[in-house]
């Protein structure tokens, strides 16, 4: 049996090897979307319009005003007194960001107090946002350094952020578990449903059949090698995030990959239903990419936050698998946690990944009809 | 205006040396033969041996690599488009439309080769009545009818010439029969049939025939002459030997 | 292995309004060539599917080696070899790779093999790196035939075997075949081809989803009721119109180069037929012509079998 099965699984790695246009397609694809994403997402913050309120200018406003008109990704458009005559600006799109300084500004630095910058930002472009609010923080913390460095005390300089138009703030470092979800959905769900449709279509699954093969041992034969596919490619897209991106792993990597396995295979178990279902190649690539990616892109967190969408599709979206390995994708990378918070999200997609695959199994016919 | 129909003496079909190449791959090589107005010529050959390409060249749909042809009195390479409206095509591959009724295919198809409404509807009338159909979903109909229906509808604008490419195809004994039997009545008619198959005892329907192996035409007469000069007691004998790599 | 190795008693399928199987029954016994015939849409496959388990009739009771299909299918689908219409194979495995496939799917290898599938196996076998799809039609089903035995099935179910395979080819194919059979291998095979029922050990002529008659091809010869003639001339279109209205014709219809005339007189002497025609033909203007009595074959027997309104007119 362990021959057989051996015998099923080299035959489908011979069928994946060979098929060198998917092949090339598969290897390169996380490659190839982990950048575009990345790149497309973070779109490139040149020239912030910048308008600058100080009611009251003096040694330390000038000179945080000069930074700000050096720096090259600034363009300082209006400076006002008042931040009144600001505002209607923002209404209108003319500026990107404001930068409204304390009266007093100087005075407050000598006296050791904090001097406040109430900085606004035109956030309704998420990533544009956070990123242009963080140019200024670094303007004004490089001042802030340098005045510290010049022997004043405790030189404070608070900023204060409100991200206007936006509530939530989503980076590039966000994406890239859903990303990864996406990626591992494709190789899995989508394959394995071509592979095993393309069998019933070509007629080869009727001689299969009619042998000692059971039901399971062909489903485990053709989803082994994906499975291993999907791994390769888990990594391939960790690695660019790690590398091109700088995405943050401040967890346990070990941990991340057993996830993605766990999370592989669910939709694996999902490809297998939906070509047990079908009767073609095209309608079993079109259903597994709407019962697999289309869920997985908006109903996960992925790319819109749950938390504002209505009530029921959030109700829904605890069946997508993506939306608990998007959790606990974020989890590992970003906050660093481990199993013990985790838990409850890693046994819901084993459960998930058990129940769909008694399911495929049971639906796959021992017969044609 | 339907086609003037071949006077008896005339060669419905002259190929001189007609050749498809693709690539390094010569499918046909050098053919050279004739079809007399009104005969029914059945043009044969394993799969892969040319058939399916000769017959593309000589309804004017692949353009020859070398060599000429007439086809219905006009040249090959300069009228293609005049030779469309006076020959009649079908295949088993390319036949009616399953999600049409057989009236509607009947109406395409005669808007497709210029008929008058008039001659539509009366042409129409006069098949169902022939083939004893009701105007019903094509896709309903069983393999032979489908198949006697598209030799009509291929007949409708009144050919010179009809082009059957593998037309019959796992029908029973009597449908096939009676297939050939309606190619009998158009050749009776005048119209010259040229048709291609790989079952050879229908080799032994038509007047005269052709053989292909591997591109070139091995032997042509008529089947009673090649069983004579072959020595052979069928046709699927005598393809067979042909066929036989040494 | 005395029982027939397979019984199939009044089955019936259904596929929607479709009747594909309208209570068939017949036997088949073991080291038979058994043949059944008929055109698309006989049922022809439907009931290779209920016999190799992978389908379920509606009603009727199928034992293949003595086994049920329905309920013993796990113990049938070891013993069996099987080739589904469209011989398929994998096209982008070698023919090798294809071959061990399949022996690892019944546990088995090619060298356990070999013995029985060497006649046909040695003929591709130089091609054993070659990727299937880049095989002829011939070698592709010489290949599948080589995979359906690899593992020494006890029964054979060929559906439409050659199917798409040029003459030379198929007449391979069934030499194949009658070895097989001489091996004591049990064969089921269906054809659309009349002339290939000629080589099997029993035939069974189906059509539209029922068995016309179970006999060896040489008794479905002379089992035929009528008295038949075969008619030879000149102007082959005319002579067949005419004689249609020949007094007493009950059947005319084109073979090959020559007509097969059945009179509707039974016990009639085909002689009499002969010369009686020879005669009325003579007077309607037909001269030179040949008519002889001849023994009726599977396709006149088939033709006569089928329901009347299919009948010519």
């Amino acid at each position: 049996m362990i021959s057989t099965l051996g015998a099923f699984v080299t035959k489908e790695i011979r069928h994946i090897l060979r098929d060198r246009q998917t092949l090339t397609i598969l290897l390169l694809m996380p490659l190839v979307q982990v950048v575009l994403f990345g790149y497309a997402l973070r779109s490139d913050v040149r020239d912030v319009r910048l308008a600058i309120v100080d009611p009251s200018p003096d040694y330390a406003t000038l000179e945080l005003r000069n930074r700000f008109q050096a720096a090259r990704r600034f363009k300082i458009v209006a400076t006002e007194r008042s931040i009144s005559r600001i505002e209607p600006l923002f209404r209108k799109s003319k500026i990107d960001l404001v930068v409204s300084l304390d009266p007093d500004f100087a005075a407050h630095i000598e006296a050791g107090e904090p001097a406040r910058v109430f900085i606004a930002v035109d956030a309704s472009d998420p990533n544009t946002g956070s990123t242009m609010q963080a140019y200024a923080r670094a303007v004004i913390a490089e001042y802030e350094q340098d005045l510290g460095a010049k022997g004043a005390s405790a030189v404070r300089i608070a900023p204060e952020v409100r991200m206007r138009f936006n509530p939530t703030l989503e980076s590039v470092n966000l994406f890239i578990p859903g990303l990864i979800a996406l990626v591992l959905t494709l190789v899995s769900a989508l394959m394995t449903a071509i592979s095993l449709s393309r069998e019933k279509e070509r007629g080869t699954l009727e001689i299969l059949l009619v042998s000692p093969l059971r039901p399971w041992q062909i489903i485990v034969g053709k989803v082994l090698p994906y499975l291993a596919l999907a791994f390769a490619n888990a990594l391939t897209a960790l690695l660019a995030a790690w590398l091109i991106f700088d995405v943050p792993f401040r967890g346990s990597v070990t941990l991340l990959l057993v996830e993605c396995i766990i999370y592989s295979m669910v939709s694996l178990a999902i490809g297998v239903l939906v070509a047990t279902l079908t009767a073609t190649q095209r309608v079993a690539m079109l259903v597994a990419l709407l019962a697999t990616m289309l869920p997985s892109t908006l109903l996960s967190g992925m790319v819109f936050p749950l938390a504002s969408m209505p009530r029921i599709l959030q109700v829904l979206s605890n069946v997508v698998p993506a939306k608990w390995f998007i959790v606990v994708a974020r989890g590992i990378m970003l906050k660093g946690v481990g199993l013990e918070h985790l838990w409850k999200e890693t046994l819901v997609l084993t459960g998930m990944t058990m129940a769909f695959m008694i399911i495929a199994v049971r639906s796959f016919k021992a017969r044609v009809a | 205006m339907t086609a003037p129909a071949a006077q008896p003496a005339e060669l419905a079909i002259v190929a001189h040396d007609l050749t498809r190449r693709f690539g390094n791959f010569t499918a046909v090589d050098h053919i050279t033969f004739d079809v007399k107005a009104g005969e029914v010529f059945g043009f044969l050959g394993a799969n892969g041996a040319g058939k399916t390409t000769a017959i593309k060249m000589l309804t004017g749909l692949l353009a020859p690599s070398e060599g000429d042809a007439r086809v219905a009195g006009l040249d090959l390479k300069t009228e293609t488009e005049q030779i469309r409206q006076r020959i009649g095509y079908m295949s088993q591959r390319f036949s009616l439309y399953e999600d049409l009724t057989v009236l509607e295919n009947i109406a395409l198809y005669g808007g497709i080769y210029g008929l008058t409404d008039k001659q539509i509807a009366d042409r129409s009338a006069a098949m169902l009545s022939t083939l004893g159909l009701t105007d019903e979903m094509v896709a309903k109909l069983p393999l032979g009818w489908k198949q006697k229906l598209s030799f009509s509808v291929a007949l409708l604008h009144e050919p010179a010439i009809v082009f059957l490419d593998e037309p019959t195809g796992g029908v029973d004994p009597i449908t096939r029969r009676q297939f050939w039997e309606m190619i009998y009545a158009a050749a009776a008619r005048g119209t010259t049939v040229f048709v291609t198959t790989h079952y050879m005892d229908e080799a032994e329907y038509c007047d005269r025939i052709s053989i292909m192996v591997d591109g070139r035409i091995a032997t042509m007469g008529t089947p009673l002459e090649l069983k004579e000069q072959w020595n052979v007691p069928s046709i699927d004998e005598l393809f067979v030997r042909l066929a036989r790599p040494t | 292995m005395t029982d027939p190795a397979v019984v199939v008693s009044d089955v019936t399928k259904r596929f929607g309004e479709t009747l594909a199987l309208d209570g068939i029954s017949f036997e088949a016994h073991h080291g038979e060539l058994f043949g059944l015939v008929g055109p698309d849409g006989a049922g022809k496959t439907t009931l290779f599917r209920i016999l190799t388990t992978l389908q379920v009739p509606d009603s009727g009771a199928v034992t293949v080696l003595g086994l049920d299909v329905v309920k013993d299918l796990w113990a049938i689908r070891s013993r069996v070899g099987y080739m589904p219409g469209r011989f398929s194979l994998y096209g982008d495995l070698t023919v090798r790779e294809n071959l061990s496939f399949f022996a690892s799917v019944f546990g088995t290898t090619i060298e356990k093999g070999y013995s029985l599938i060497a006649p046909v196996y040695r003929q591709i076998e130089m091609f054993a790196d070659r990727r299937a799809d880049a095989l002829s039609g011939g070698m592709k089903q010489k290949l599948a035939l080589s995979c359906a035995l690899v593992h020494r099935p006890d029964i054979l179910f060929l559906d439409e075997p050659t199917t798409g395979v040029d003459a030379v080819s198929r007449r391979e194919f069934w030499d194949q075949l009658g070895l097989l059979r001489e091996s004591g291998l049990t064969i089921v095979v269906s054809t659309p081809y009349m002339d290939e029922a000629m080589r099997c050990d029993r035939v069974a002529l189906m059509q539209e989803g029922r068995i016309l008659q179970i006999d060896s091809p040489k008794e479905i010869g002379t089992r035929y009721p009528l008295p038949l003639v075969e008619v030879f001339g000149r102007d082959r279109y005319r002579l067949l119109l005419m004689l249609r209205k020949a007094p007493h014709a009950h059947s005319v219809y084109p073979f090959g180069t020559k007509l097969h005339f059945t009179d509707d007189r039974k016990n009639y002497d085909p002689a009499k037929v002969a010369a009686e025609l020879r005669d009325y033909l003579a007077r309607e203007g037909f001269q030179e012509v040949e008519i002889n009595p001849i023994e009726a074959g599977i396709e006149d027997r088939f033709m006569d079998l089928m329901p009347p309104a299919r009948r010519a007119s």
